[in-house]
């Protein structure tokens, strides 16, 4: 057992459930997706993608690809609400709810590409 | 530097930048998820707790230090609690994270790899001809500077890292890319260019022969087209690259026993051939002529071994003074220092008729010189000077020859770069006998002074002399050489430059043609003369207007109007065109 592949492992599944945890519920009910959810996937989703650097093979290449897809999905997501909260001024209205859980919900399908490349690289390996 | 570090030097940032970044982003979450928990007031004073939008802006102004305050509200005492706990936190992240980079930018390896890079990319994006000088030493550097001043590309190899970085300081009028790194890896020499398209030539001048060599052999393998220049000091090695086919080798040591040899037997070719060869702007002394008599030899290294066997060819007796004499040394050896008197004066230096200081070390030479010149001021010097740092020493001792083998190298280098009909010309004068030598000196130097000239190769094709070519194919016309070079601001005068030589197309060659000789499509001549002529030559091959003064002394008008004009020359005389003809002149005059 590794430890960096410990860690690697752990930051890349909890980037999808997060991502998960936040996305699942009504598309356009406010009350099921909770701000600190998305902020966690945020942040783990960025850390994700920081211990993805500076590998040079080709699955580095594609699992880095994945994690930036899902960290531009999340930052719009998030981007979207606080425009629409403190700028439009229109508050968490049924139409940018859906906006919001749908962009993270693009972001969820790249991690979870992000998690079967994860799964396939430790079948390869057959240790 | 291995070949494996060719890698982009950006994944190697992004390594090392992963726990600093991590430390930053989790810095800025906690402060930032600690700052939407902490209870705070609003302006009413009702309880209330900042979002994240207000959060996040509010760590993203203090981490970086900007600090706009509190907002929305004034903060609770508990918030500021908080906030000081961020504001220590980020300093030691960036504290952190700012020293990891600056600690990535001073690593050697990384900016070994930087410097790789941007060679590599230099290297892909040259688009002119280049030459490859492997090795910045002196005699690197004398030819580096003379092909930036002929307007000629260079890369650079050089193995020791300051002499390297030294390049930068000696204001080239192009950047010349330069990598240190070692020659003799086949890899470092295809990414310096050798396998490039528009590299022209390799030039191996490094101070170690078996490292040249291994160039040699490189260039032979991976580029076989291009020329390969490669100095060689050590016989067997010159014999060695020759088996392989070496093209240009050149042994400082031999070319300059060759010329002795030259100069003790055919003095006027010898002062013709340095003459030719010299740099240009120097003057070249005519200097006292090399006696034949007894000579004496001090050190039997590379050099000594030459000269050596050129005294014994020209049938010279001598005596070899050297530390370590071989064992079944003759009487013409004497075991000891050349310096000492002692040493000299047992080999009867009083008698001798020249004497040859050619140890490798400048110092001794100097030394064995001055006590030989003392026992017998009448001896012919022959001094070998082996650093460019030393000059003022030896321009302070009246030698009679100085050898510089930098100085040759870069010499023979130039001349076969820029000038290659100039070696079969030598070659010919060494035929050619003293009376024709000193007649063709003669009238040379009293037309062009005895200052070395600027000699020059010119041909007669598409790139190099197109308004000549297209005259030459449309008209079929005769045009006899003395023609082509006349001033072309005054036809009345000649150019001060005499074409020496000429190749035709299917090599045969004239030597010193005559001024009627025709010129035809493919000629290559090599022409002397001041630098002046050879810009008014070119000018002249260039421009058709130009050769069409200079073969007819008419002016032809410039432009695609007035050459439409011009040939209708009866429309516009008839529509009152004096006035145009008037204008035509001027014009031609203003494009010249």
């Amino acid at each position: 057992m590794n430890l960096e592949k410990v860690i690697f492992g752990f930051f890349i599944v909890l980037a999808a459930t997060l991502n998960f945890g936040f996305f699942i519920g009504d598309l356009d009910n406010p009350i099921h997706h909770d701000v600190y959810e998305l902020f966690a996937a945020i942040v783990v989703n960025l850390i994700a993608t920081v211990l993805k650097f500076g590998d040079r093979t080709h699955i580095g290449a594609i699992h880095l690809s994945t994690s930036l897809v899902a960290d531009l999905q999340l930052i719009t997501a998030a981007l979207v609400w606080g425009y629409s909260v403190h700028v439009a001024g229109v508050g968490m209205t049924p139409e940018i709810t859906t906006k919001v859980v749908s962009l993270s919900g693009g972001a969820l399908f790249a991690n979870v590409v992000s998690v079967v490349i994860l799964i396939a690289e430790t079948i390869m390996q057959r240790r | 530097m291995s070949p494996q570090t060719y890698e982009s030097t950006l994944f190697l940032a992004l390594r090392r930048m992963r726990a600093p970044l991590i430390t930053l982003i989790l810095i800025f979450a906690i402060s930032v998820v600690g700052l939407t928990l902490v209870p705070g007031v609003d302006g009413e004073g009702h309880p209330t707790r900042m979002d994240f939008f207000h959060a996040f802006y509010f760590i993203s102004y203090t981490a970086t230090t900007i600090g706009f305050g509190e907002i929305p509200y004034a903060f609770s005492e508990s918030q500021r609690l908080w906030v000081i706990f961020c504001i220590y936190l980020s300093v030691i992240g960036w504290a952190y994270s700012i020293g990891a980079l600056l600690a990535l930018l001073q690593d050697q390896n990384f900016r070994s790899a930087v410097r790789l890079q941007r060679f590599q990319q230099a290297i892909r994006h040259l688009r002119e001809p280049f030459y490859l000088v492997c090795g910045y030493g002196e005699t690197g550097q004398l030819i580096c500077r003379s092909l930036d001043q002929i307007g000629l590309r260079a890369v650079v190899l050089e193995i020791e890292d300051n002499k390297a970085s030294q390049l930068d300081l000696h204001g080239h009028s192009v950047d010349i890319p330069q990598l240190a790194a070692d020659a003799r890896q086949p890899e470092i020499l295809k990414l310096a260019g050798l396998t490039h398209p528009y590299c022209q030539g390799v030039i191996a001048l490094t101070n170690d022969d078996s490292a040249n060599l291994a160039i040699a052999i490189t260039a032979r393998l991976l580029a076989p087209k291009l020329p390969a220049l490669c100095r060689a000091e050590a016989v067997e090695i010159a014999n060695n690259m020759a088996s392989f086919g070496t093209r240009h080798i050149i042994n400082p040591f031999d070319k300059f026993g060759r010329y002795l040899a030259l100069a003790l037997h055919a003095p006027a070719a010898y002062h013709l051939l340095e003459w030719l060869t010299g740099v240009p702007g120097a003057v070249v002394k005519p200097h006292r002529d090399p006696p034949r008599g007894r000579w004496v030899l001090c050190g039997y290294g590379h050099f000594g071994k030459v000269m050596v066997s050129m005294l014994e060819q020209e049938g010279l007796p001598m005596t070899i003074i050297d530390h370590a004499p071989p064992a079944e040394s003759g009487e013409r050896w004497i075991q000891g220092d050349g310096a000492s008197a002692a040493a000299l004066l047992k080999a009867n230096i009083q008698d001798a008729a020249g004497v040859v200081a050619c140890t490798h070390d400048d110092i001794n030479n100097l030394a064995i010189v001055v006590t030989a010149r003392e026992l017998n001021p009448k001896l012919f010097v022959v001094l070998r000077q082996n650093l460019q740092a030393n000059q003022a020493l030896f321009d302070a001792f009246e030698s009679d020859f100085t050898v510089v083998p930098s100085q040759i190298v870069a010499r023979e280098c130039l001349a076969i770069l820029t000038t290659p009909l100039l070696a079969p010309f030598l070659d010919e004068i060494k035929q050619r006998g003293e009376v024709w030598a000193s007649t063709l000196l003669d009238q040379l130097t009293e037309r062009f002074g005895w200052e070395a000239p600027a000699v020059w190769s010119a041909c007669v094709n598409a790139t190099q002399a197109p308004a000549l070519l297209r005259q030459l194919s449309c008209d079929g016309l005769r045009i006899p050489l003395g023609d082509l070079l006349l001033d072309p601001q005054d036809r009345s005068h000649e150019l001060e430059c005499r074409v020496l030589y000429l190749v035709r197309a299917d090599d045969s060659t004239v030597m010193l043609p005559h001024r009627h000789t025709p010129v035809q499509a493919g000629d290559r001549l090599l022409l002397a003369g001041n630098s002046a002529a050879r810009g008014a030559l070119e000018l002249t091959l260039h421009n058709e207007n130009t050769l069409d003064y200079v073969l007819s002394g008419r002016e032809i008008p410039g432009g695609w109007i007035w050459e439409q004009l011009a040939k209708r020359h009866g429309w516009w005389r008839r529509a009152g065109g004096d006035f145009i003809a008037a204008d035509v002149k001027a014009n031609s005059d203003r494009t010249r």
